[in-house]
């Protein structure tokens, strides 16, 4: 760009809606009045029928006999599906292990497994007539929990995963001191507000278009043409949004779409399916239950010598993404501490429980607390505040080049600045003043206790499977002037589209309100990856600038011989192309492009470089960049019953140079409370026959309103750009900010520890239940 | 009297008259499958998240009010005689949108937007009653409405921003109120409604008389005729269990039910009082009940569901029945042949049996005022603070003269089949000083009282120490008040 056209541009006004500005939500004005379509909002074809799952009710054993006649004749029923109907393959596992029957055949594995389907004329008949199966099992003990699994021998569902450095079992031999560990964590259903559903309409030949609710498109597209036996190329699934995802809907979509697929082609109409939601939470996986054990050697000043950990994952009865998301659990042991002998190994057990999945974090939560967990046992053990413990552990900042950068899997970080987003927000919220106050409020407070926690967060960026770091994108410029976006990431409400459309506004530099939003479709934009990881926009963002940055090569280099005007003096700004001295609005140039038979369309690719992992050898650069974070929060206990609120939290998130601040923010405050409910009120609950009990938001308890931080602070670390060249210099977001919820956990645990004067480090299992909390002041109560 | 084999109302502009309604048709089904109005969302179909909040307007004791609800659970049958609000309903002719959408909209307070339609509804129900609400208030408006993507904090400034936007003297539900009022009183017609449709198990009937006369004879000569006032319980036996209920008697709109007595001794409720409508009484005359109250359910099912219904169901845990029960309250049952009255506690005979001939119902419910002298608490603790069910419920009544303690009544929720007097407990207390030795040592004797059970909501040991904790802060907070024992969200509901 010259300085000629430098000076025309700062004349020229800014779009509406282009990058790092705070737009609302895309469809913010359809979600207010009830007009944005969801799945279940799509108006069906005339002779659509309903399909509804039949669930076993045994945990582990063999169907012996199973009588479907009165399934049958129930009022309305047209058909009802079994393993057997499945025309090609009854498989769904979606890592190819072939573990993960659509329905089950011969063997039920979990309480609660889908053994067949009903499909009849209304939903409401379906639902009713699969209650009416005679089934009988020749049950099997079952193992529901890690212990029992361990016990009863039960072999890992994938291979698991070491990470080494140095020589940790020597290290520990020779530490200066030594603790050990044990932490229950618990898992988390997702609760999206919109359940599982799909719609299958077939079509001619093989075809079949399946509406579904679904974070991976391409995935259902190809599990449904593996299901049919039809090419993908015949199938095509279709997403406009997701009433929430958080994870939940990244493989377990493949069930519901695979059987109205089968349904659909079988009777030759579209079929239907939506499970109530009771039956949407036991028949979809959820995150990972993880029981850690460590062994940890540590110097006086409370710097880390050597950890040893071994991360067992209640994984269910099938691999589904266990290996993956387990893996991740390890990327994270560390997180922003550095260790310099290290031994992690994954314990990817099989339970017989629905299988495990992937949620907003994918196992990196449950390691990042566990480091967060080892820094309080060292912290109470040496009398410290636990963030001085913290810091001395922190990797060595931005421009370190020692063995004090290096991760457990020998990647070296290089854009470490959690000492800088820790010292502000310490200095900004009054840290210790505040934590000073708490320890002499405890001292005069006999029944309620107060605790606070600062604690940290860095969280590494890409997918470890490396061939998912891809995105494509598909850009129509209109003769009108309007633009016509699809990428092949999915809206879940995280605001992808607004945040991608912002980009190609931006390049085109024309308004926002002139970029289309458009569903995502398998058959404009094929063989996408899972919108999950964070890299939703990461991905997304650049495949679209790729196009975009395509067609308006060609409409610059149609100009400049138009205009007879160096390329160089062709600016794009305002609604309008600037072509040396000449001005003209944006619709035009295309118009007249499109006269003159310029290409107007466009896909684009994108790929995330510089990224390597050899799993074997635990070794190489799994992730592109980190996102950090940090967070202070206070509580309040009651140490009669153990109920607690939270009084203040301050949130501090790097998001590099925000595409969107506003619904950055919305992302940060919104994965923090749910990272809370996480670890405080979701409790999974099974009882003695196997049976999950938490099963509906009655049972399950995801935050309210009312149990909001009453101070709520959050903030975007100013002047952050992400040192790696990603789209505008943004970093992701959606996974981060989870973890900051942490700091809830290791506040309650002060108040708790103020019980026995903050001599010992309270055992504090997740999620930290009224109940849990209560127990643990006993237990700090000298025993009678 | 004229029997009437339809019923009427109101949805948002338009009439409907219908004949072919089932017993166990949802709001939320009729709406979204049958009048393709899909704004309004199905989260739970248990009336736990709020997604599908309408708002329903009825002409009560009080002439027309309007309240939210959760359609999934409110039974179509049940809406003769109403006007159902949609989130349609707020869209304006000119395409702008209503002051509580534009909020949500400028304060970033939808992110996948399928709770929003919900939020919205349960927002505007508040802002018409208050239209410059606390914090508090606000809070309590969405005790009912779930959010998983927002952590609720832009739906939080939305809403105190409303008013910014718009007056609710020109929202249609107050220029319109008169006709709709001239409408609904149109159709005051004492009928007894009797309506028959087929469903999947067979023919449906319900009933909705207009007297509690029509009532008795009813269920004089239906046996087993379920009766519904707020659904919040019996929605679930039909969305959830899939249990047949017909014939249904749905009495939630008959205003005889409805009645509020206040004596100088006692307050007698009907059956049909709804949790909100309880509330100014409540506050008044049972000032220790305000924290318990607003922990029941969410304002949706503390709307729909009435006191007579919390206590006809037969609950183990119960919400309200352990703090009427230490207040000595009873209860008057009716049937076609006369009235009685029982204790309260008596009624509850063991777990799913209660003192119910199949031809009675509730109809009032009498609760002695306090007196001065006595000390009343009644506590719940839930593994989430608000919209919870209780794992123990705790209320107590100690009176105490010179500190001496001369009666005591304690009961639990959560603790045993049916909510329970501490009867071992209480007799630890009476006639000992109102000391820390007296509590030391009556704690216990709550092992004598109950056995309670393990499940979700907790385990028998911690049922039992947080129960025996109860009686040290019931203590604390009455004789030691020099430190605090009890958290207080600052912000804490009105």
């Amino acid at each position: 760009m010259n300085e000629h056209v430098t000076e025309l541009r700062e004349a020229i006004a800014d779009i509406k809606g282009g990058v790092h500005q705070s737009i609302r939500h895309d469809s913010a004005h359809k979600h207010v009045t009830g007009e944005a379509d969801y799945t279940d909002d799509v108006p069906t074809p005339v002779g659509t029928l309903h399909a509804y799952l039949g669930l076993s009710n045994c945990a582990n054993g063999t169907i012996d006999t199973m009588d479907l006649s009165k399934v049958r004749s129930s009022l309305g029923v047209i058909d009802v599906l079994t393993a057997q109907d499945m025309p090609a393959s009854n498989d769904i596992s979606p890592t190819h292990l072939h573990d993960e029957p659509v329905l089950a055949d011969g063997e039920v594995q979990f309480y609660g497994q889908p053994v067949f389907a009903v499909i009849a004329e209304s939903r409401e008949l379906a639902r009713k007539a699969a209650q009416k199966a005679e089934i009988t099992y020749d049950e099997r003990p079952f193992a529901h929990s890690v212990d029992e699994a361990r016990a009863a021998n039960y072999p890992m569902v994938t291979k698991p995963l070491t990470l080494k450095r140095g020589d940790a079992p020597t290290a520990l031999e020779t530490a200066t001191h030594r603790l050990q560990g044990r932490y229950e964590i618990g898992g988390q259903d997702h609760m999206y507000l919109e359940g599982h559903i799909a719609l299958a309409i077939p079509g001619e030949d093989d075809d079949m278009l399946v509406y579904s609710s679904t974070q991976h498109p391409s995935e259902v597209q190809h599990m449904v043409g593996h299901v049919l036996g039809a090419p993908s190329a015949a199938v095509t699934v279709k997403v406009r949004r997701m009433g929430g995802g958080f994870g939940g809907k990244e493989t377990q979509s493949n069930q519901f779409a695979a059987i109205a697929a089968v349904a659909a082609r079988k009777h030759g109409v579209a079929v239907k399916i939506r499970p109530d939601r009771d039956d949407d939470m036991i028949t979809t996986g959820k995150r990972h239950d993880f029981v850690v054990e460590y062994d940890v050697g540590y110097d006086a000043e409370g710097r880390i010598e050597a950890v040893q950990a071994t991360f067992a994952a209640r994984c269910g009865f099938s691999a589904d993404l266990s290996g993956p998301v387990t893996d991740r659990a390890l990327f994270h042991a560390d997180n922003a501490y550095y260790y310099p002998n290290v031994l992690l190994q994954s314990e990817p057990i099989k339970t017989n429980t629905v299988s495990n999945t992937a949620f907003r974090g994918f196992g990196g939560p449950q390691g990042l607390i566990v480091a967060e967990r080892i820094m309080e046992e060292v912290a109470y053990a040496l009398g410290k505040d636990p963030l001085e413990v913290r810091r001395a552990n922190f990797y060595d900042p931005v421009g370190a080049e020692n063995a004090r950068c290096v991760t457990p899997y020998h990647q070296t970080v290089t854009d470490n600045i959690i000492h800088t987003v820790v010292d502000e927000l310490e200095r900004d919220t009054d840290y210790q003043a505040r934590r000073d106050a708490i320890l002499a409020f405890n001292k005069t407070s006999p029944i309620i206790k107060k605790g606070i926690a600062l604690t940290p967060v860095k969280f590494g960026i890409s997918f470890t499977a490396t061939w998912y770091n891809q995105a494509g994108a598909l850009i129509h410029v209109y003769r009108d002037g309007s633009v016509h976006l699809n990428h092949g990431g999915t809206e879940m409400g995280q605001g992808l589209n607004t945040k991608v459309a912002q980009v190609v506004a931006d390049v085109f530099q024309i308004d926002l309100a002139r970029v289309s939003i458009t569903a995502t479709t398998t058959d404009k934009v094929p063989n996408t990856s899972a919108t999950a990881a964070s890299s939703g926009s990461d991905l997304n963002g650049m495949a679209a600038e790729n196009a975009a940055n395509q067609i308006k090569d060609r409409l610059i280099a149609f100009a400049a011989n138009e205009y007879d005007t160096a390329p160089e003096a062709i600016l794009f700004a305002g609604n309008e192309i600037q072509i040396g001295t000449k001005r003209i609005a944006f619709a035009d140039l295309v118009d007249r492009a499109y006269m003159k038979r310029v290409h107007l369309s466009a896909t684009g690719f994108y790929k995330t470089p510089d990224i390597h992992w050899d799993r074997d050898k635990g070794t190489g650069r799994p992730f592109y960049y980190f996102a950090y974070g940090a967070a202070v929060s206070e509580v309040s206990i009651d140490t009669l019953t153990g109920e607690y609120q939270v009084d203040q939290t301050d949130l501090l998130h790097d998001v590099g140079k925000s595409l969107n601040p506003a619904i950055d923010i919305g992302q940060v405050e919104g994965a923090f409370i749910q990272g809370m409910g996480w670890l405080t009120t979701e409790e999974l609950w099974w009882d003695d026959t196997g049976r999950l009990r938490t099963h509906a938001p009655s049972t399950y308890k995801i935050p309210l309103a009312s149990d909001r931080p009453i101070k709520f602070n959050t903030r975007l670390l100013q002047g952050s750009v992400n040192r790696e060249k990603t789209i505008r210099r943004s970093k992701a977001v959606g996974e981060p900010p989870f973890m900051l919820a942490a700091s809830v956990v290791e506040a309650l645990s002060m108040a708790v520890a103020s019980v026995a004067d903050y001599k010992t480090c309270p055992k504090l299992d997740t999620p930290c239940t009224p109940e849990r909390i209560l127990m643990a002041v006993e237990r700090m109560k000298p025993s009678a | 009297m004229v029997n009437r084999t339809t019923i009427r109302f109101l949805l948002n502009d338009q009439i409907v008259e219908r004949s072919d309604v089932r017993a166990t048709t949802t709001l939320l089904d009729y709406l979204r499958l049958e009048r393709r109005l899909t704004g309004t969302k199905e989260g739970c179909n248990e009336g736990d998240c709020g997604a599908c909040t309408v708002m329903v307007g009825r002409l009560g004791p009080d002439g027309l009010e309007y309240h939210s609800v959760n359609a999934c659970i409110r039974f179509l049958g049940s809406l003769d005689g109403c006007h159902v609000v949609t989130i349609e309903h707020l869209r304006r002719d000119d395409g702008a949108l209503h002051p509580v959408q534009q909020a949500m909209v400028d304060y970033h307070g939808s992110q996948c937007g399928f709770c929003t339609p919900g939020i919205v509804m349960s927002l505007y129900a508040l802002w018409m009653a208050e239209p410059s609400p606390t914090d508090g208030e606000i809070e309590t408006a969405l005790q009912g409405n779930l959010c998983r993507c927002t952590g609720y904090e832009p739906i939080i400034r939305a809403a105190k921003a409303i008013s910014s936007y718009g007056n609710t003297k020109d929202d249609p539900l107050v220029t319109e109120r008169e006709t709709v009022i001239a409408q609904l009183e149109a159709w005051k017609d004492e009928a007894l409604v009797d309506v028959e449709a087929n469903g999947p198990t067979g023919p449906e009937r319900f009933f909705v008389p207009a007297t509690p006369d029509q009532l008795a004879d009813l269920l004089a000569s239906h046996d087993g005729a379920t009766v519904v006032a707020g659904a919040t319980d019996v929605g679930l036996w039909v969305n959830k269990d899939h249990r047949a209920i017909s014939p249904v008697i749905f009495i939630g709109g008959m205003n005889a039910l409805q009645s509020i007595t206040v004596t100088d001794n006692e307050v007698t409720v009907g059956a049909g009082v709804s949790y909100s409508r309880f509330v100014p009484v409540m506050k008044e005359h049972f000032p220790h009940m305000s924290e318990l109250w607003w922990r029941i359910g969410g304002e949706q099912v503390r709307n729909m569901g009435t006191i007579g219904g919390n206590i006809a169901n037969g609950s183990p845990i119960g919400d309200s029945p352990p703090g009427l029960i230490s207040l000595g309250a009873t209860l008057t049952l009716r049937s076609a042949s006369g009235t009685r009255t029982l204790p309260l506690e008596d009624f509850f005979i063991t777990y799913g049996k209660q003192d119910r001939r199949r031809d009675e119902f509730v109809e009032t419910i009498t609760i002695p005022c306090t007196k001065p002298g006595t000390l009343h608490a009644v506590y719940k603790i839930s593994k989430r603070k608000d919209e919870d069910i209780s794992a123990v419920c705790g209320a107590f009544s100690v009176s105490v003269s010179a500190n001496m303690i001369t009666e005591a009544r304690i009961t639990f929720g959560g603790m045993a089949g049916t909510p329970k007097r501490a009867q071992s407990v209480e007799e630890a207390l009476i006639n000992k000083p109102w000391s820390h030795e007296t509590i030391e040592a009556a704690r216990p004797a709550f092992e004598a009282d109950y056995q309670p059970f393990n499940d979700w909501r907790g385990t028998s040991e911690y049922r039992l120490l947080s129960a025996k904790n109860l009686l040290t802060r019931f203590y604390l907070e009455h004789a030691d008040t020099s430190h605090p024992v009890r958290l207080e969200r600052a912000v804490a509901a009105a």
